[in-house]
């Protein structure tokens, strides 16, 4: 998932899907300098991490953000970070009520 | 269609170490739909045509009431379009809580099981949101990150469904 998006032209195609979902690969090669294929090799990678999903839609094969992996991450590391945060602060408002 | 084809459905999927008969009634049953997400008992009539309603619990209400915004009892409801357990559900969904939402009617929710392995399942859920844009606001989150509430929408839900179904408990314990 991180080295899915370790990537600048990933990060790109990302973009471009934030910005409207559902779109072709020949849609979304229309915004790179780069071949078909070589848009095509890193939809896969964003694919095999799970944050792009690809849908048939009659001919046509559209690819849709996938929200929910870097939603998993923010619940499962995030949460915890804020939790030690909050508890540093009442270590350090204790430590400030001590009297000296 | 061309290149430039649009489309308004938002797609979300999660992986879950769970069998798709567990995935199945985590979706459908009120005990299990009321533990995690927004909460509240769904009740699903399951079979084309049949009626669904997503009914507030008391804590749900009573919070929402303490708040200004008292809601109503059925909170979600919708139409049964196809229903094939394990693997596939299909509704009509029009969410009651809010006039604006009320105003955009039916949207379109599908709920996907695929078994992916031994032990592990997909669920893919595809809303399509067509000439709803404050549902699909609402349903992807972006409401809750502009600060407007709305919770954290079918991302969050997901997340939370995964929790429950592997460790037992959801994100908020």
């Amino acid at each position: 998932m991180f080295a899915a998006l370790a990537d600048p032209t990933r990060r790109f195609l990302l973009d471009l899907l934030y910005e409207r979902d559902g779109r072709t690969l020949t849609d979304l090669a229309s915004g790179l300098a780069m071949t078909r294929f070589g848009v095509m090799k890193h939809l896969k990678v964003l694919e095999d991490a799970g944050v792009v999903v690809a849908r048939r839609s009659g001919r046509e094969k559209l690819h849709f953000l996938n929200p929910v992996p870097i939603r998993l991450i923010h619940d499962r590391w995030i949460d915890k970070y804020t939790e030690h945060r909050v508890s540093a602060l009442l270590d350090l408002k204790n430590e400030l009520e001590i009297p000296s | 269609m061309s290149a430039t084809s649009t489309t308004t459905a938002q797609v979300y999927r999660v992986y879950i170490k769970a069998s798709a008969e567990a995935i199945w009634q985590a979706i459908t049953d009120p005990e299990w739909t009321n533990r995690y997400g927004y909460t509240g008992y769904a009740h699903y009539d399951l079979r084309p045509g049949g009626s669904y309603q997503v009914m507030a619990n008391e804590e749900f209400k009573a919070a929402a009431a303490a708040q200004g915004y008292p809601c109503p009892d059925v909170v979600v409801d919708g139409e049964v379009i196809e229903a094939d357990p394990p693997r596939k559900l299909v509704t009509t969904w029009r969410m009651l809580m809010d006039p604006a939402c009320v105003a955009e009617g039916f949207t379109q929710v599908t709920y996907e099981i695929k078994q992916v392995s031994d032990r592990a399942c997909s669920l893919t859920v595809t809303h399509e949101v067509d000439g709803a844009p404050t549902v699909a606001s609402l349903v992807s989150g972006q409401m809750d990150d502009r600060g407007e509430g709305g919770g954290g929408g079918h991302a969050w839900v997901l997340s939370d469904l995964k929790s429950l179904l592997e460790t037992g408990s959801t994100l908020a314990g």
